[in-house]
């Protein structure tokens, strides 16, 4: 907006007209909420994202079972049903499950479940106990969210179904959340620092430092991704421990992840360079550190926040590419890609197709993140018309 | 032109020399080397290996000597007598693998950028030109979703698709009888009716890049002036969007193909896997699986190299198109 066009609203705008006057007083992050709030998708995939990353926070607690509790019993059963009405049709307020039994086709010897109309009902509780937890690490508890209550006898609660070790979806799916989305988190903050010092550097000294770092992210950008991470995940010792082979990944990953993040952060900080109220700065007497962190940063803090949610999706896919061909992160560790890996054969995934379902939640994830990243980028400068 | 020519395959250079260090770099990486590999293998083997032997086959293939000098020799080798090094696996040469997948992997990626610009170019324009209309969100919905789910999960899901309801495998180049046949028609034709999965697969990403490229692209061209007295001199709609603002829409189009080169690259690569296919990417998987490093160390430094050249050829086209670049 120009300065005739704001002296112009003031005039217009009456004592009384307090919409108006809001929007002139109002803060630069409020200016983004308001207009982050206008855009639906991004408002919804920013729920989604929250709820998601809820869920890796508080997954033994999201999860019904141990992820890595397995049972010969119930190897590849399918999800099961949640009902509200039984077989005489009248209405459960609390959901229920049916008993099942496993039967076996007498060709193939694979596995058939079927519910047991007329045996026992398991009823679903909230907030219920279940399986023992250490939750992270602090103290013992054994509340969850769901579950068929403390004594669930033979019953079992798989709502997504299991794998080939009988082993609960749901809960696998919770806990790999969490290691899938912080690897997206954890990479993109390594990247956002390598990206801020290169980007910074590079901006701000500019002259030959500028071209070489400029060469050196063309150079990054030119190459095709997944070849070189797989051959620098596959040069990971197979004994080392599970924490630091995931470190590893992650570091390997914004190790080519942090083009894009400098690419922004030089190209604010050669705009901004320029701009009058840093001139103003100078000519006040504060130092290069005082204008760089109170005047400069918080103008394009916003922007740098947007491109870190769009780099997000990046990272997970990445992640989850890796682990999915095997390089990447291994079992016992569980995330989307070690999950995925075990859908590689046709034969299973046409046998047991719950097991793509953290592909699903891939693709939620990476979308609603997508559409929030869109949302924040529009909203990131409120005064662009 | 010619000056542009020259200044931009001399700045490739560089980039070439980084991806071979990097490449080699890969190579040597993993703990151990070529002779403790081959030597594990002899043994397990039930081979005995003498101490001697170790050593003269250390001496052989330079492990005693430092990491530049062995740098030198593996590039200049390759550089100059085409040598890639050995295969552990295969217990051949790297150069006489390596060629023919190298060859499909090309073919299947030169098809998967036509595809793109046949899809993502008429689409483009049209959502431009019919911006908000019905098509227009039907495309945008489908270009979100084509970005947002990965390639190797959509390969995973018609594969299982095509075989649990269609009872068809997709997985793979050729039908059986023509895996083993040498070159012929019938197989070459064999292999465009299996092509059409893997392309679509690893195409409708960057399609749906593209198409809101060339979108928005072709919006901002569309209300200039130049249009408007185009359409006050009679000019037909047709002939006028092709004609001036798809032709200015294009020029960014075909410099965002450099940019989406790489990425293809890698798409192929998985998928390649997933299905199956006799390309360099299942080789290259099984090569780091195996830490077979030379191998997987010549198929990076190729496919990279590849890729830079791709690059290279799609700025030459750019500044073709569009003569300000060469002035610049």
């Amino acid at each position: 907006m120009s300065t005739t066009a704001v002296v112009e609203a003031v005039a217009v705008s009456q004592p009384g007209d307090t919409a108006e006057e809001k929007v002139f007083v109002a803060s630069q992050w409020q200016l983004m909420w308001w207009r982050f709030r206008k855009h639906k998708m991004a408002m919804a995939g920013s729920i989604v994202v929250v709820l998601f990353y809820l869920i890796a926070i508080f997954c033994e607690f999201v999860a019904p079972y141990d992820p890595h509790e397995f049972s010969a019993r119930y190897v590849y059963a399918p999800p099961q049903k949640i009902h509200f009405f039984d077989e005489e049709g009248r209405f459960h307020l609390r959901p229920f499950v049916y008993e099942r039994k496993m039967k076996r086709d007498p060709e193939t010897l694979r596995p058939i479940f079927a519910e047991n109309t007329s045996g026992r009902k398991y009823p679903i509780y909230f907030f219920t106990r279940g399986p023992k937890y250490e939750f992270w690490g602090l103290f013992e508890t054994d509340i969850h969210l769901i579950g068929l209550g403390p004594e669930p006898g033979k019953g079992t609660l798989f709502l997504l179904g299991t794998d080939r070790m009988g082993r609960d979806m749901l809960s696998r799916i919770a806990y790999g959340a969490r290691i899938s989305l912080s690897v997206g988190l954890i990479g993109v903050l390594l990247s956002l620092i390598i990206g801020i010092l290169g980007g910074g550097i590079s901006g701000f000294f500019g002259g030959w430092i500028d071209t070489v770092i400029q060469r050196l992210i063309e150079f990054l950008r030119s190459l095709p991704t997944i070849p070189l991470w797989m051959g620098l995940a596959a040069a990971l010792p197979m004994d080392w421990p599970p924490l630091r082979v995931y470190f590893m990944i992650t570091i390997i990953l914004s190790f080519i992840g942090w083009t894009g993040m400098a690419r922004v952060v030089r190209g604010k900080f050669l705009a901004l360079r320029e701009e009058d109220f840093v001139l103003a700065a100078r000519f006040a007497g504060a130092s290069e550190m005082r204008i760089i962190l109170s005047h400069m940063v918080p103008s394009f803090l916003s922007q740098i926040i947007a491109s870190l949610t769009l780099a997000i999706p990046g990272m997970i896919l990445a992640e989850t590419s890796l682990s999915f061909l095997g390089l990447g992160l291994r079992p016992p560790v569980v995330s989307w890609g070690v999950l995925l890996h075990e859908a590689q054969n046709l034969r299973t995934v046409a046998l047991a197709p719950w097991l793509l379902l953290p592909g699903v939640f891939l693709v939620i994830t990476v979308l609603a993140m997508n559409f929030m990243g869109d949302g924040l980028r529009d909203a990131a400068d409120p005064y662009a018309r | 032109m010619l000056e542009y020519i020259i200044k931009r395959v001399l700045l490739a250079v560089p980039t070439l020399i980084l991806i071979s260090i990097i490449s080699f770099l890969i190579i040597e990486l993993p703990p151990g080397d070529y002779v403790t590999a081959y030597v594990a293998r002899a043994r397990d083997a039930g081979e005995v290996v003498e101490e001697s032997t170790i050593k003269m086959l250390r001496a052989a293939y330079r492990l005693d000597r430092p990491f530049l000098e062995r740098y030198f020799h593996w590039i200049t080798g390759i550089l100059l007598r085409g040598d890639f090094g050995r295969s552990l696996d295969y217990s051949k040469p790297v150069g006489e693998i390596i060629w023919e997948k190298l060859g499909l992997t090309v073919t299947i990626t030169l098809f998967t950028v036509l595809f793109t610009w046949v899809v993502a170019i008429p689409i483009g324009i049209y959502s431009a030109t019919h911006q908000y209309s019905l098509f227009d969100y039907i495309f945008t919905v489908i270009g979100f979703i084509g970005a947002g789910i990965p390639n190797f999960l959509l390969a995973l899901i018609i594969m299982w698709l095509a075989f649990a309801y269609l009872n068809a495998e997709v997985a793979g180049l050729f039908s059986s009888e023509f895996v083993n046949a040498p070159w012929s028609l019938a197989k070459v034709i064999d292999m465009l009716k299996h092509m059409w999965v893997p392309i679509l697969i690893v195409g409708i990403g960057g399609t749906a890049g593209l198409i809101r490229t060339m979108r928005a692209n072709t919006l901002d061209e569309l209300h200039k002036p130049y249009v408007t007295a185009a359409r006050a001199k009679g000019l037909p709609e047709g002939r006028l969007i092709l004609k001036y603002p798809v032709r200015v829409a294009l020029n960014p189009f075909i410099s965002t193909v450099g940019y989406y080169l790489p990425g293809l690259v890698s798409g192929a690569l998985i998928v390649a896997i997933v299905l199956n296919l006799p390309t360099t990417g299942p080789m290259l998987w099984q090569a780091l699986l195996a830490q077979d490093m030379y191998l997987a160390g010549s198929f990076i430094l190729i496919l990279s190299t590849l890729t830079v050249i791709g690059t290279l050829i799609s700025d030459l086209l750019l500044a073709w198109v569009d003569p300000r670049i060469r002035y610049e």
